[in-house]
């Protein structure tokens, strides 16, 4: 929705209380970027230092194992991630839009989560899913001795059970947009598809998805947005463990910044992070300006003043 | 034509009985996998230690105490003080409270000048500062430490609350200038013809009008800046330290054994006013994401 | 195809909507259904579609008891007031997604497709989505999408009432034509009075959840069974005016304003005084006062009448109806046996 064509009103006024978002632009936004983008240049270690040194503290970077490993991380959880919130979220949408009993109650337990911090999230999921106290031994206590659910300490599943713990964060608020969705739908095209003897299913999967469009797309935005971040959850829940196998590009910014004191390693880190940010952005940009011109020659293609054809 | 039927078909409910009980049967069965998570913190915490070394994670306590509250609250250790989480509830207090002000009075006075009066090169600004909402705050870090620490802001109250206030105005400009775009323009160009300037017209005719959107702003901000945790570990220092970097140096950082039901009363402490916020507001909790999350 | 329906009862959340309700649609025909909002008639519309569960009576399409039959065994077709097209498909698969749900072999689906698309004028359409459609070329998707199942009774849910003025009448014109062209069986509800008249070939007048009367439009407009009916049709409304028999019973006199004629005032007849003039263009509207009553005359507009004026006015009285002031019911007697009291 775009503000519609207005006058400029002069003012000084208006002009002097936008100072602080142009500095903020400026100065917080832009120049920070510029600055880490020109440390990452440098060989700097504890210190900014004014050398040039090229592309050498991104050739150290993608010959750290550590930084790889973060990187297929972030892809794994990016993917599960984003994929199990979309999923168990429509699912749980679409059921609820059924006109259950209760739809207030379930609204509120599946959406609590997200009001917790990650860090509390981290910590009640690392405990949940500790191998000799947590789920698996109580599991086990019950009877069933095979059980095991100890991705936590598995190297090859610890970053599954980080996002884990994330789906169940965020498939609350996934839910939620997808419902609002949902109750957008005009009553009588549900009407339409029962004359037509189309089963509810269907409608769902042939009629009502392809609708979904704009929520999904606001949905898989947000969660992407997450994934990119995360770092709260990991340092909570597993501290990039066991060992380096949950390690994620955000944690070992961080770690190279004020623990290794590696400061041009974690420019270099943090300039890739924003080149993936940058093209992930790209393409949604691109597909709302399209659609938005569609729109408008659609609208102007469906004018009623124009014939009948 | 047919005669007519003798009998009619039975009655049919529209959706058929066995589908609609397994409709009940996976939303119970998906809200108590959702709960599982709370129950188990808030049983484990009031269990003793013995029991929780018994090793069964969903058995009610047969000993209810309290007393992994009281010890969460006045003398877990982080590190090397014993002060509990209570003194990171103050300094959360004392963080969120003005940076939740001040994010949301210059997201409401850049949304009201973005939307009513337009300076030239405004909107481009905005872009630029809409993106910055999606980069992610590692790139950003190290320059804003030393710019702080420049201006001798580093590790200091101010200095945290101005961080959470540049990071707060890209969403919070948005939803003002969204709200301002739907207020009718001819209301604006009535108080200027009474002969408003542009403070006049922002105090007293547009700030009055904005009580719903800013309960959804108050309602979005206290709940992402209590859950922060980069921000108030990398700029609080020592004397500043929130809940949730309280929370997390008392559970990973302590050294012999894990009081496993102090630190689950831990972090339901810390969880208290977000959730509280939460069933509070209801409604407008998913309002403001969903407002926040669309982009104008 | 007829539509038959006997004793129907329909509540909505408890409360009665519908109640003992008889209806007869015979095939071929145009029945609208006419009423004030909440009257019932959209209800009865989706009671005979299968939308809404019926609490007793029966509903017969053809001679077959559908009462509890599916939508989509009733051989029916509807029309939304929002045209309910599937936004995110075209025209051809808006009109053939029904029948490849239901399994028709592809050759027959194009070949309904192509003869409903022919005889809709929707060929050049096929491939655009509802978004790029003008109003009139969606209602004829919406007819297109029944017309492909072979519907014999054509349901419209108001179908005209989101459209401005100009639109309307050329798609009621449209309408009109097609159900000629078609000659199925159509149940059309609307709240306008001008829709109905001009394209029923009977009019059921509904109020309260009960049908006041059906008839030919004409037969309506003429000699409306009760005062609610005879006030609903004709703009300006029905002038009622209190008196009494010859009998001696006390009755209302229902005039048409189009049935008062107006003369120069000379002592001949009853006077009234012009109160308002509302010039129509082809007609005025004189508004007069007379012997304590407001009534309305239709007369040409020939400029000659201004307010103040004092004219003699003319009841047609075999074209008049006579009402039972209690019961509100129509009294068959001639007007002459009425006699006025002056107030």
């Amino acid at each position: 929705m775009s503000v519609p064509a207005r006058r400029r009103s002069r003012s000084l006024a208006a002009a002097a209380a936008l100072v602080p978002m142009a500095a903020t632009v400026l100065l917080a936004y832009a120049g920070t970027m510029a600055w880490s983008v020109r440390v990452s240049f440098s060989g700097s270690r504890t210190l900014p230092v004014d050398d040039f040194v090229g592309l050498r503290q991104y050739a150290r970077l993608f010959d750290s194992e550590r930084w790889v490993l973060s990187m297929q991380n972030l892809a794994i959880f990016g993917v599960v991630f984003v994929l199990a919130c979309l999923a168990v979220g429509f699912l749980l949408a679409v059921f609820i839009d059924q006109r259950v009993r209760g739809e207030g109650l379930l609204r509120t337990v599946f959406l609590y989560p997200y009001a917790l911090s990650f860090v509390a999230t981290g910590l009640v999921w690392q405990w949940v899913l500790n191998p000799e106290l947590g789920l698996q031994a109580s599991v086990r206590r019950l009877g069933f001795a095979g059980f095991t659910f100890d991705w936590i300490v598995r190297q090859d599943m610890a970053i599954y059970a980080v996002a884990l713990a994330a789906v169940w964060q965020a498939s609350g608020l996934v839910m939620a947009l997808m419902l609002a969705g949902l109750r957008g739908i005009d009553e009588s095209l549900w009407m339409a598809a029962r004359i037509e003897g189309i089963p509810r299913w269907r409608v769902y999967l042939s009629i009502v998805l392809p609708m979904m469009g704009p929520s999904i797309g606001t949905a898989f935005v947000l969660l992407s947005v997450s994934v990119v971040k995360v770092f709260d959850v990991v340092v909570a829940m597993t501290q990039g463990g066991p060992g380096l196998a949950s390690e994620v590009p955000a944690k070992f910014i961080i770690d190279n910044l004020l623990v290794r004191a590696n400061i041009g390693l974690a420019s270099a880190a943090s300039t890739v992070l924003l080149l993936t940010v940058l093209a992930l952005l790209a393409p949604w940009f691109h597909a709302r300006a399209h659609a938005s011109r569609r729109a408008g020659r659609a609208a102007r293609a469906s004018d009623p003043s124009e014939a009948a054809a | 034509m047919t005669a007519t039927t003798a009998l009619p078909a039975p009655r049919r409910p529209r959706w058929p009985a066995p589908a609609r009980v397994g409709l009940y049967v996976f939303l119970a069965t998906a809200a108590f996998a959702f709960l599982l998570p709370l129950y188990v913190m808030v049983v484990t915490s009031i269990k003793p230690m013995d029991e929780i070394r018994l090793g069964n994670l969903f058995a009610w306590p047969v000993k209810v105490t309290l007393a992994p509250w009281a010890q969460a609250w006045t003398s877990a250790c982080t590190g090397l003080a014993c002060g509990g989480i209570r003194v990171g509830f103050m300094n959360s207090v004392a963080i969120v409270v003005p940076s939740t002000i001040l994010s949301i009075a210059l997201g409401a006075l850049n949304g009201y000048a973005l939307s009513f009066w337009r300076p030239r090169g405004a909107q481009a600004f905005f872009v630029v500062l809409l993106t910055g909402a999606f980069i992610p705050y590692q790139v950003m870090l190290f320059p804003l430490i030393r710019a702080l620490a420049a201006l001798g802001l580093f590790g200091t109250l101010p200095g945290v609350v101005l961080i959470h206030t540049l990071f707060g105005m890209p969403v919070m400009t948005l939803l003002f200038r969204n709200y301002y775009a739907s207020v009718p323009h001819e209301l604006f160009m009535a108080a200027r013809i009474d002969g408003g300037g542009f403070w006049r017209i922002f105090v007293q005719l547009m700030l009055p009008m904005s009580l719903p959107i800013v309960v959804v702003a108050v309602i979005m901000q206290v709940t992402a800046i209590w859950n922060d945790f980069l921000v108030g570990l990398v700029f609080a220092g020592h004397d500043w330290l929130p809940m949730t970097v309280q929370l997390n140096n008392i559970i990973n950082t302590t050294t012999g054994e894990r009081l496993y039901n102090v630190n689950m009363a831990a972090t339901l402490l810390t969880s208290l006013v977000p959730l509280a916020v939460y069933l509070v507001s209801g409604r407008w909790f998913v309002r403001g994401i969903a407002a926040g999350a669309v982009k104008g | 195809m007829n539509v038959s329906i006997r004793q129907l009862a329909v509540h909505m959340g408890g409360t009665p909507v519908l109640e003992n309700l008889d209806l007869d649609v015979v095939a071929g025909e145009f029945l609208v259904l006419l009423g004030p909002s909440g009257c019932g008639k959209s209800t009865l519309l989706h009671a005979i579609a299968g939308l809404v569960d019926v609490a007793a009576g029966a509903v017969h399409i053809g001679g077959r008891d559908v009462t509890w039959a599916d939508p989509k065994d009733r051989a029916i077709g509807m029309v939304f007031q929002s045209y309910a097209l599937y936004p995110t498909m075209n025209v051809e698969r808006n009109m053939s997604f029904g029948l490849r749900v239901a399994g028709t072999p592809k050759a027959e689906v194009a070949r309904r497709v192509a003869r409903a698309a022919r005889m809709l004028q929707l060929e050049p359409l096929l491939a655009r989505k509802p978004a790029q459609l003008s109003g009139g070329q969606r209602q004829r998707v919406a007819i297109g999408r029944a017309l492909v199942r072979e519907a014999q009774v054509f349901l419209f849910d108001e179908p005209l009432s989101n459209l401005d003025a100009k639109l309307r009448t050329e798609l009621r014109r449209e309408l009109k034509a097609l159900h000629r062209e078609l000659g199925a069986t159509m149940v059309y509800v609307t709240h306008d009075q001008v829709e109905a008249m001009t394209l029923a070939t009977r009019v059921a007048v509904m109020r309260g959840g009960r049908i006041q009367q059906v008839g030919t439009p004409g037969e309506v407009y003429a000699r409306p069974a009760n005062m609610f009916v005879a006030g609903f049709l004709g703009s300006p409304s029905m002038n009622f005016i209190e008196g009494e028999t010859s009998a001696g019973g006390a009755a209302v006199l229902g005039v048409r304003p189009e049935h008062l004629a107006l003369h120069p005032a000379d002592g001949a007849r009853s006077e009234g005084e012009i109160a308002l003039v509302e010039a129509m263009g082809a007609h005025e509207v004189v508004w007069l006062d007379m012997h304590g009553h407001r009534l309305a005359a239709i007369a040409p507009a020939t400029g000659a009448h201004r307010i103040g004026d004092r004219v003699g006015v003319q009841i047609a009285l075999d074209r008049a109806s006579v009402f039972d002031p209690v019961s509100q019911e129509r009294i068959e007697l001639h007007a002459g046996a009425f006699h006025h009291h002056p107030r």
